[in-house]
Parts: C-alpha cells; sequence; structure tokens
C-alpha cells in the first residue's frame, strides 16, 4: 500500500511539473516569446550568482559538520608526510578552485545578455595563455617536487632494525606470520597448503626458519617507534591491505609479494585517549574488490610496549609444532597427537 | 580533394529527396539499417538513453543499500527475489549491480552514447560531407554496439548472475569461477560484450578520423574546424589505439577462465583447492586494462569539452578564446592520455621509480587543463550570454571540470594516493569529472542540437528544471563524499557497521540517497521532454536558430540524407567570428570583407 502511495505521488508530482511546463510554453508565446525570453535569461543569470553564494556557504558548513570525522592525526611517520601532503595540496587547489569557481559563475551573471552592451570580440592573447601555462606549471612542479620527495622516503628500503611480518589476504580474512626468534620468515610454497594439517600459510618445513614462525589469525601486533615491514601475499584473488589510521596501503597479490614499512607512533592505548572512544581499534581494510565479502574483509592491529608484545609472541606456539606435535620438546600427551592424528585423517 | 567525390553522391541522394513521395525508403532501411549519419546518431543516442536508465536504476538501487543497510524494502523482494531475500540486497547482487552500473555508464553511455551520438551527428554536417567515409562500416559499429548491448542484458538474467567483480574486472577475481556466483557465466558475457563493444568502437573511430581527414568541403582547413571536430578526432584516434589493447587483455583473461592458460594466474588457492597455475602475474592485466582505461577517461571527456567549447562561444556571443590553444592542449591531453596509465597502479607494488615518474606525467595533464578552464573563463569574459539550457549546462560542465579536475592532482600524487586509493575520494573524484561533467556535455550537447535533430525544440522549462535540480543534486551528491574518502572508508563496502573506523557517515549516506533518487527521478523527467519534444514540441522556423557560424546550420531545418540541396557550401572562415566589426556573427560561409578587420 504504501509503495502504491509512494508510485501514485511520483506519478502526480511528473504530471504537475509538465503541466507547469507545457503552460509556461503558452504564456511565452502569448507574451511574446523573445519578451519571456529575456525574463527567464534574468533569472537564470541570478540562480547562478545565488548558486555560487550559496555553494561556497555550504562548502564551509559541509566542513565544519564533517571535518570532526574524518581521520584524526596520523599513527605513523609516514602518515605524517601524507597528511603534509594532503594539506599542501588542499591549501593550493583550494585557492584555485575559489578563484575559478567565482570568476566562472561572476562572469555569467555579469556578462549574462544584456541590448545595452555588445560582446567583446576578443580571440586570443599569447601573453594570457603564456600567464595560465607558465603559473600552473610552476605550481605542479612544486607538488611533483614534494610529491616525490616524501613518496621516495615512504618506498624506501626499510631500517636494518625493522621487525618483519607476513600479512596474507584470502577470501575473506587475514592471516599473518611472524619470523620467531631467528627473525627469518622460513620459505613457503603454496601447493604446501593444507589448513586441515596446520598448514595455512604453506610453510616448507624443511626449511629450518621455518620452525619457529608464528601463525595468527584476524589480529596483527605490532610494536609502538619500532619500524615494522609488512610483506605482503595472497591466497586467491587480489586484496589490498589498507591501514587508514597509519596512511598506509599497498595490494596483496597473488603470485607478486610485495612490502611496505612505517613506524606506529601511538600504542592502541594512546589512541584510545586520544580519540576519546574507549572501543578504538586499528582496522585493517581490504581496499580492492575481492568478491563477495570484500565489505566485511575486516582484521584488527594492536600496537604496543615492546613488552607487552614480547609477552603476547611468548604466549603462542610456533606453527611447526602445531604442525607436527611429535617434534615438540615441551612433550605433549599423547591424547593430543591422536586428536591431531584424527584431524589429519 | 574531395568535395568532387562527395558531390557526385551528392548527385545520388539529391535525386533520392526529388524522389520524395513516389519511392520513399522503406521504413526499415530509413529508421533501423539506415546509413544515414544522422538517424545512426539518434540510434545511438536513444539507445544510450535506454543504457542511462537502466544503469542509473542500478545506482538508485545500491544507493538504497548504503543510505539504508538495515531496513528492508519488500518491494525490491516482490521483484529481485532471491537477489533482495527478505527486502535486503544481497552482497553478490550488490555487487553486480555496482560492476554494471560503471560498465554500462563508462563504456555504453558516455563512450558509445556519447562519442557514437555526436560524432556521428556533428562530423559530416560541420566538416560539409554529404555522409560519413563508410557509412555501411558506420551502420555496421552501431549494430554490434546493440548485439553487444543485448550480451551484456543477458548477462544480468543468468541464474549466477551478472559480473560483479567490479567495472575493471580485474583477475584473478575475474578469471577464477570458484571465487563467486559473478565469476560464472556472467563474466564470460561481460567478456564477450565487450569484445564487441570493441569491435563497434573501431569501426566508428576509423570512420570518424577517415571523414574528418579526406571529406572535408572546399576551404574547410583542419584549422578552421570547429572545436567540437577536433575533440572528435581525437578521442577517435585515442580510441582506436587503447581499445585494441582492452580486446587483447580481455581474450587473454577469456584464455584463463576457459582454455586453461596461466597469463594472470599464479600460487591460487582458492577453497581449498590448489590450482596448478604458476608464472603467470595479475598485474599485467591491470597494466592492459588501464592502458585502455584511462585514455578512455579522456575518450570520455573530450567530446564533451568540444561540445562545451562551441555552445560557450556561440551563447556568450564571443569567438572562443584561443582557439590554438584550445587545440594544442587537447592534443597534449590526447598524448599524455597514454602516459599515465600506471597512476591506478601506485600501491600495486610498482616500482617506487616507475611510480614518481607517472607521477610528473599525470600532475603535468593538470597544465592542458588549467589552459582549457582559463579559456573558458576568458570566453564567457565580457561576452552578451544567452542562458539556454544547453548554455547553462555548458557552465555547468565547467564549474564541476574544475572541482573534478583538481582533486584529481590530490591522487595523481603517489603519495596522497597512498591513502586515498580505492576509497570513497576517488568514486567522488572521477563522479564528478569524468561522469557528471560528460554527462553535462551530453545535455548541452542535446539541448544544443536538438532542434537540427528533430526540427523541434526541447521544453524550455523542463529543461531549466532538469539543469537546476541536476547541478544542485551533483554537488549534494559528491561533494561529501570526499570526506568518507578522507576518513579511509573503501570503494564498494555495502555496509559499514561492523567497523569502528568508518561508521560514522550514517546521516550523511542517507542524505546522499535521497537526493540521488530526486536526482535520477528528473532524468526521467529529461528523458520525457526528450521523447514528448520529438513529436509534440515548439517546432523550428529558422534554419539557424541559434544564430551559429558553423555548416550545419546552412542545411534545411530537417535535413534529408545527404544534408545539402545542391552544392555543399564553400568555407572561407573559421568558425568562431562572433561580434565581429559590430556584426553579431558572420557564418563560416561568407567570403572575408574587403575591410574586414582580422583576429
Amino acid at each position: 500500500m504504501q509503495t502504491f502511495f509512494i508510485v501514485a505521488i511520483l506519478a502526480l508530482g511528473f504530471l504537475i511539473t509538465f503541466q507547469i511546463a507545457k503552460a509556461s510554453e503558452y504564456v511565452a508565446v502569448l507574451r511574446g516569446y523573445e519578451k519571456a525570453r529575456k525574463q527567464t535569461n534574468k533569472i537564470n543569470g541570478f540562480m547562478l550568482l545565488a548558486f555560487l553564494i550559496i555553494g561556497l556557504i555550504g562548502v564551509y558548513y559541509c566542513n565544519e559538520k564533517l571535518k570532526g570525522k574524518i581521520l584524526g592525526e596520523p599513527a605513523s611517520d609516514h602518515g605524517v608526510l601524507v597528511d603534509r601532503m594532503l594539506y599542501v595540496t588542499l591549501l593550493i587547489t583550494f585557492i584555485v578552485f575559489v578563484i575559478t569557481q567565482v570568476a566562472l559563475f561572476w562572469f555569467s551573471y555579469k556578462y549574462q545578455e544584456s541590448d545595452k552592451r555588445k560582446a567583446f570580440y576578443f580571440a586570443h592573447s599569447n601573453k594570457l595563455e603564456l600567464i595560465w601555462t607558465v603559473i600552473p606549471a610552476i605550481t605542479l612542479t612544486i607538488l611533483v617536487g614534494f610529491g616525490i620527495f616524501y613518496w621516495f622516503k615512504i618506498t624506501g628500503d626499510a631500517p636494518k632494525n625493522a621487525m618483519q611480518v607476513e600479512v596474507v589476504g584470502k577470501q575473506f580474512g587475514w592471516e599473518f606470520r611472524y619470523p620467531g626468534r631467528d627473525k627469518i620468515l622460513g620459505k613457503k610454497y603454496f601447493k604446501n597448503v593444507n589448513p586441515a594439517a596446520n598448514n595455512p600459510v604453506g610453510q616448507i618445513w624443511d626449511d629450518p626458519a621455518n620452525h619457529d614462525d608464528i601463525f595468527v589469525e584476524q589480529e596483527m601486533h605490532l610494536v609502538v617507534n619500532k619500524p615494522v615491514k609488512l610483506v605482503i601475499g595472497a591466497k586467491d584473488v587480489i586484496h589490498d591491505v589498507g591501514l587508514a589510521h597509519f596512511r598506509m596501503k599497498m595490494d596483496a597479490v597473488p603470485g607478486t609479494p610485495t612490502t611496505m614499512w612505517f613506524t606506529p607512533t601511538y600504542t592502541t592505548k594512546q589512541m584510545k585517549e586520544k580519540t576519546g572512544n574507549p572501543d578504538f581499534v586499528y582496522e585493517l581494510s581490504c581496499d580492492q574488490m575481492c568478491g563477495k565479502g570484500h565489505w566485511s574483509m575486516r582484521g584488527t592491529i594492536v600496537v604496543e610496549t615492546q613488552e607487552e608484545f614480547d609477552a603476547w609472541l611468548a604466549s603462542k606456539k610456533p606453527q611447526y609444532l602445531v604442525a607436527n606435535p611429535d617434534k615438540d620438546p615441551s612433550a605433549p600427551k599423547a591424547d593430543t597427537v591422536k586428536q591431531v592424528a584424527a584431524v589429519i585423517k | 580533394m574531395n568535395v568532387h567525390s562527395g558531390v557526385d553522391a551528392a548527385h545520388a541522394v539529391h535525386h533520392d529527396d526529388h524522389g520524395h513521395g513516389h519511392h520513399e525508403q522503406s521504413f526499415i532501411s530509413k529508421y533501423i539499417f539506415s546509413m544515414d549519419h544522422k538517424t545512426i546518431g539518434k540510434q545511438f543516442l536513444i539507445t544510450g538513453m535506454v543504457w542511462a536508465i537502466i544503469g542509473g536504476l542500478f545506482s538508485v538501487l545500491f544507493r538504497l543499500q548504503l543510505g539504508y543497510p538495515d531496513q528492508s524494502f519488500p518491494i525490491l523482494e516482490t521483484f529481485f527475489g532471491n537477489w533482495a531475500k527478505g527486502g535486503q540486497i544481497q552482497p553478490e547482487f550488490y555487487y553486480g549491480l555496482v560492476t554494471m552500473h560503471g560498465t554500462v555508464l563508462v563504456f555504453f553511455v558516455l563512450t558509445a552514447g556519447l562519442s557514437g551520438t555526436f560524432a556521428n551527428l556533428l562530423i559530416p554536417l560541420q566538416i560539409g560531407a554529404r555522409d560519413m567515409a563508410s557509412p555501411f562500416l558506420n551502420m555496421l559499429s552501431y549494430w554490434f554496439f546493440f548485439i553487444a548491448g543485448i550480451v551484456m542484458l543477458a548477462s544480468i538474467f543468468v541464474h549466477t548472475g551478472p559480473a560483479s567483480g567490479g567495472w575493471t574486472m580485474y583477475p584473478p577475481l575475474s578469471a577464477l569461477r570458484q571465487a563467486g556466483d559473478g565469476q560464472k557465466i556472467g563474466t564470460d558475457l561481460w567478456l564477450i560484450s565487450m569484445a564487441l563493444f570493441i569491435v563497434s568502437s573501431l569501426l566508428g573511430g576509423l570512420n570518424y578520423i577517415s571523414t574528418i581527414l579526406n571529406m572535408r568541403t572546399k576551404g574547410m582547413s583542419m584549422t578552421r574546424l570547429p572545436l567540437p571536430i577536433w575533440a572528435m578526432f581525437f578521442t577517435a584516434v585515442l580510441g582506436v589505439l587503447s581499445f585494441p589493447v582492452l580486446l587483447s587483455g580481455a581474450i587473454l583473461l577469456l584464455f584463463d577462465r576457459n582454455l586453461g592458460t596461466s597469463f594472470y594466474l599464479s600460487d591460487i588457492v582458492i577453497n581449498g583447492e590448489i590450482l596448478p597455475n604458476e608464472g603467470g602475474s595479475a598485474i599485467l592485466y591491470q597494466h592492459l586494462f588501464w592502458f585502455l582505461g584511462h585514455p578512455e577517461v579522456y575518450i570520455i571527456l573530450l567530446p564533451a569539452m568540444g561540445m562545451v567549447s562551441e555552445i560557450l562561444s556561440v551563447n556568450a556571443r564571443k569567438p572562443i578564446f584561443g582557439y590554438m590553444a584550445m587545440l594544442g592542449s587537447l592534443f597534449a591531453i590526447a598524448i599524455l592520455a597514454f602516459l599515465v596509465w600506471a597512476h591506478h597502479m601506485f600501491v600495486t607494488g610498482l616500482n617506487p621509480f616507475l611510480g614518481s615518474v607517472f607521477v610528473l606525467l599525470t600532475l603535468l595533464i593538470a597544465v592542458p587543463s588549467a589552459i582549457k578552464v582559463f579559456n573558458w573563463l576568458t570566453t564567457l569574459w565580457r561576452g552578451n550570454i544567452r542562458f539556454t539550457p544547453a548554455t547553462l549546462f555548458a557552465i555547468g560542465f565547467v564549474s564541476l571540470f574544475i572541482s573534478g579536475g583538481l582533486t584529481g592532482i590530490f591522487l595523481g600524487n603517489s603519495t596522497i594516493d597512498i591513502h586515498l586509493h580505492d576509497t570513497m575520494f576517488v568514486v567522488a573524484h572521477f563522479h564528478i569529472v569524468m561522469g557528471v561533467a560528460s554527462f553535462f556535455g551530453m545535455f548541452a550537447g542535446v539541448y544544443h542540437w536538438f532542434p537540427k535533430m528533430f526540427g523541434r525544440y526541447l521544453n524550455n522549462t523542463l529543461g531549466y528544471m532538469h539543469f537546476w535540480v541536476t547541478m544542485i543534486g551533483a554537488y549534494l551528491i559528491f561533494w561529501p563524499m570526499h570526506y568518507q574518502g578522507l576518513a579511509g572508508i573503501p570503494r564498494r563496502y555495502l555496509d559499514k557497521s561492523g567497523w569502528v573506523s568508518f561508521n560514522q557517515f550514517g546521516e550523511l549516506d542517507k542524505m546522499i540517497t535521497i537526493v540521488s533518487i530526486i536526482v535520477f527521478a528528473v532524468q526521467l523527467m529529461f528523458v520525457f521532454n526528450f521523447f514528448y519534444s520529438i513529436f509534440k514540441g515548439r517546432k523550428v522556423t529558422t534554419p539557424n536558430p541559434w544564430g551559429a557560424n558553423t555548416l550545419e546550420w546552412t542545411t534545411k531545418i530537417n535535413p534529408g540524407h545527404g544534408n545539402w540541396e545542391g552544392e555543399i557550401p564553400e568555407v572561407h572562415r573559421w568558425p568562431y567570428d562572433y561580434s565581429k566589426d559590430g556584426r553579431d556573427f558572420i557564418p563560416q560561409t561568407e567570403p572575408i570583407g574587403a575591410n574586414e578587420s582580422k583576429h
């Protein structure tokens, strides 16, 4: 019933609009077409000016209303560079925006048709063309210069002391691997992937570097003020590691590992205080369309102090021992072995 | 050099015209398998409009989901059954809608609908030719487009639904049937449809180029061409050089899907299944895709730019400012369009050095774009402007092009792109600068050349309402979206309630949805105005209703096949002599007077 009413109202609206439009044509014919046209011209000229003024107020209002909802301070060293570049660009483009839009609508209003005036025949001027070629060129050179300078800083090699974490995207979740005590991620091969045998990322157990690697899902832990290099991959389709708070992003491509590095500068706890939001959590979003669960492919990140991190990592058992319980020196009980064996079967 | 062959053809056509009444063309050869460029242009326009309604409707549906993620709309279930179980749009359906919306609007509406319509209509009329170089290929171009549309339409009705990998169709997602329902037969149909579409676009493009180069009337040198023709020329060149690359990309993808090749596939474990493919590169597809994909942006924009230049000049009663600079900037944009594709790929793991080169080349495009904007502004300056609906849409185009162009400076800078890539900021940017702006160019063109197409005017009042609602609506929809992007909200998220960082824009999303429904309703009003005015609009009484200089207004009000009765007029001057030496306008056909001042 409600639907019917909505359709009926819409149809009525159409009908009325159409009748007004038709009537306006008749009026134009009655009053003299030329006269009616000039009147409409004035109205539209005024509307353009009104659009400019209300529009600029609207831009201001929109900014006031929404600026508190965009991200606050960046939570990484690279994020500071990204934001700085963003604000420099914003400043320059905003000036250009205001000048050009004001000129556009003001000229439209000011030079609307009038019987008193003739248009000014002005076909070209090399001087003017030169001015508005050179000024944008110089401005853009500055933006390109800064941009590339920051870009190389951000994409340059990670510092030697950076910790490594492997991030793997899959439909629709995240997996992480820590290199363990030897600080080396063991080799892997995709045909070894076998979650049932506790080998979700396809580690090659013959590689001793794999023996202390730790595997976790959905939640990544990082150390505050310590550079971290993410080694990124994907199992099935392209995903993207999006870290909005750190202003970092990198695609996860099956078959082609990618990397990025940054230094988190605030712990989760500090961010909770900064934002005044007790539920604050660093989120890891998939930013590349990856299938029907794309929108829900959420991971979280805990940034903590070195001590907290060490304690967390120590609580985890290397995946090698989970997959091969017989190699576990902490001597598992016989029945766990049986259970694992049953799972493998 | 070419005029004479044109005259011969003209004679044949001439006879046809006289034969009015006794041997009239049959309905089928006149309106369906027509070889008259004007009819083909109208066919492209009307087909494009049908697709625009379909594509627009898709966006309204997914906007409903975005604005009201928790609410149930039982009517959706009535229409879409399982796709909207419980009155809620299901994720697969959502992604199907998004993908189809993008594909349909980018390719079917803003490429075929825009170029197809106005290149066909304007090229022969404005350069002074009887028809296209090959009317038959021209007809074929439309029918390939039509079949491509049928295949795409069919894909919406298959059991597993249409392609749902996004309009960019990145593999491996699009290469693997296991990845989801939309990756099954829907994606094959999508690829086949695109292949057909590319054939259509190549046939059209080759025709436009050869017509412009070979069939100009006497005196119509290249630097006397109206700017829309130059824009169509560069558009066609871009299309002819870049569409084949997409075709190859699509064919390789079809091979990967159906013949077991590994062009794009390597190291894949999907749903627990380990695939044998090794050694392919998923990124290769992105290079092939964006080698078309970026020029495509200009394929969409350039015709709009050309028409806006013409319309602003005619209605400001002033010559377009800096004709040669306009031409040079078109040329620069066309060249640079080929050299910036990797700016879509800054975060794919691209070599950072390569990335920096693409930053430079991308931001370089802002220079010719700025030249164009300043030239449009100067064209308006001290003019005597008539606000026809076409003029308003042209002014709106410039405003949107400025707004959307400036946000491109953010995205083209790789440092900022790290944060903004694939967020709502990108959605806002390209909808303003290439979506809505090109639509405005198209609307301006329709309002301006409707009298030429049908010998009647569109209803003005509806035209003004159409403009104002669309203009205000476009800004209301897309301006606040930038803020969502700055907050890091990724594209194609159909429900953000599970996220702590992205869940703060509920009210805004509702507002955007309501505005987009209103804007869509107003487009329907335009469609109504269009069809109503074909039959009932106010009749055009003078052959040159806008007082324009270009050749299309020297034909009869309703030109027949062959365009001019008798000789094709000769051209003596450039097309922008408005308000020169105290005269309102001087048509291109008028010889230069003895005492005339130089421009």
